[in-house]
């Protein structure tokens, strides 16, 4: 008799993901309320605290759209459209086997019209769970790679990664847009009023702190949600699931392979993809937002497990 | 004061017992679903097997004695699918698995069959249901698995008898080419 399959234990991820989207929110709505108390503390004396209950009921509404509506926004703005029930056959038995193997539903499948070849999955669990390839991720694989790369992406539905990287996408995308607009707004209109009155200086520098303070802990609050160890989770439980790491290794150098930036990708939902889309040479400060593990230690350690 | 120790006692135990049960009959209902899987992915191969051998028959009506017994082996796997156990299912399904390789092996000497849609589209058919076969046994054995030690395993096991719970059979395939576990550490 063969040995059973050994797993990964799924459910132990699953109970870190849920705690990871409770912790997500919480920090985002804190870090719009600081936003907003000082926004409302700059308009009026005392406006600080008046503008506490917008800054929660912001929170709460961005939070309930990402949850509900961030994957259709995130496939939009990735101009990736729905795959037909009779198009792209051999994609779809590869998903539906996989789906057999870990007992889910066969999530929707969608096609970025891009010769770069990169793939990523999204939506808030197995039930309403969407993977995206682009159309040369189909045409620079073979069966084997391409059941690698899809296996990964499967595991990340199994394993709610899919939901806290869309709580990621969509939350951390908001706050970097408000402090953004916070910035210019202030900026400007402080100069402005600078020529009228003193003491606008003064709330210039308050606010140039509390960015100083805010962008770091943001970037921190990606690092802890989006752990490298993921991927690496990721690629081992695809591997268990396929049975043959190397065409997941075999995937990855491929995609690191290809020159071809991702046109449709950009820095929000870069993290999301199986490998950077951007072949951009990340600088200093983007570092910190560098989601993804190299590759080439990827491709070590799923050629360790052949 | 005693009282109250005691109560204390028989409410861990009773926390105990109710969680104990709870957890063997989560893992039990999820190796039934994902028996389930694999009856679907069976009863599906034997759906396709009518239209494939009519399909090969319309080429190389001569090669009867393949025919047959792709023929029986399906009745003998449908016969254990009313009766058997898991291992006996496994069993008619391997020699089924077998005569279908058999089946496939007569088709490859007929070139103008393989030119043909409706074979290439059944041979695609099979070929994914059989990919599914393979992957819903690993998801079933793996439940069995975590379901069986759990039952083992102490003070789980101590309780398991009383409360009527049985370990389950593992699905084995035996003519599959199976790959191997590929190794996985963390660190």
């Amino acid at each position: 008799m063969a040995v059973p399959p050994q797993r990964l234990s799924i459910y132990d991820a699953v109970a870190a993901n849920r705690w990871r989207t409770v912790l997500l929110i919480a920090a985002f709505t804190v870090v719009v309320s600081v936003l907003a108390y000082v926004v409302g503390e700059y308009a009026a004396p005392g406006g600080g605290v008046a503008a506490l209950p917008f800054a929660v009921g912001l929170s709460g509404v961005s939070a309930a759209g990402s949850y509900f509506a961030g994957d259709r926004l995130v496939l939009a703005q990735s101009r990736a459209r729905e795959i037909g029930p009779k198009e792209e056959t051999e994609l779809r038995n590869i998903v539906g086997t996989l789906a057999v193997g870990l007992g889910i539903e066969p999530p929707k499948l969608y096609l970025i019209d891009d010769s770069a070849p990169n793939a990523f999955a999204t939506g808030r669990d197995p039930k309403h769970a969407s993977i995206a390839v682009t159309r040369g991720l189909l045409d620079k694989l073979d069966r084997q790679e391409l059941e690698g790369v899809l296996a990964h992406e499967m595991s990340h539905v199994v394993n709610r990664d899919i939901r806290v990287m869309l709580l990621v996408t969509v939350l951390v995308g908001t706050v970097a847009l408000l402090s953004d607009w916070m910035l210019r707004s202030m900026w400007w209109g402080g100069r402005r009023r600078d020529r009228d009155r003193g003491g606008a200086g003064a709330i210039l520098v308050l606010v140039a702190i509390v960015l100083a303070i805010l962008t770091p802990i943001v970037a921190q609050l990606i690092q802890l949600a989006v752990s490298r160890q993921r991927e690496y989770l990721a690629d081992a439980s695809g591997a268990l699931l396929t049975r043959y790491p190397p065409g997941l290794a075999n995937a990855l150098r491929k995609i690191a392979g290809d020159t071809e930036a991702l046109e449709v990708a950009n820095k929000a939902t870069a993290s999301l993809y199986i490998a950077n889309p951007l072949k951009d040479d990340p600088k200093f400060f983007d570092r910190l937002f560098d989601t993804h593990p190299p590759i080439e230690e990827r491709i070590r350690r799923l050629e360790a497990m052949a | 004061m005693e009282i109250w120790i005691v109560l204390v006692v028989i409410a861990l135990i009773a926390l105990f017992l109710v969680t104990t049960y709870n957890r063997l009959v989560t893992l039990r209902q999820r190796v039934r679903e994902a028996w389930s899987d694999i009856d679907v992915q069976l009863k599906r191969r034997w759906d396709l097997i009518p239209n494939l051998v009519e399909t090969v028959k319309g080429y190389a009506a001569h090669e009867r004695g393949t025919f047959e017994s792709v023929t029986q082996a399906r009745s003998a796997a449908q016969a254990a699918a009313q009766t058997g156990s898991p291992e006996q299912r496994g069993q008619a399904e391997s020699a089924l698995g077998a005569a279908l390789l058999n089946l496939r092996a007569v088709a490859e000497a007929y070139p103008q069959l393989q030119a043909v849609q409706e074979f290439k589209d059944l041979s695609e058919n099979l070929r994914d249901t059989e990919d599914k076969i393979q992957f819903a046994r690993r998801f079933y054995n793996g439940n069995v698995r975590d379901y069986n030690t759990a039952l083992q395993t102490f003070p789980t096991n101590v309780l398991a008898g009383t409360f009527g719970f049985t370990s389950e059979q593992y699905f084995e395939l035996a003519d599959a080419a199976q790959r191997e576990t590929p190794k996985v550490s963390f660190g």
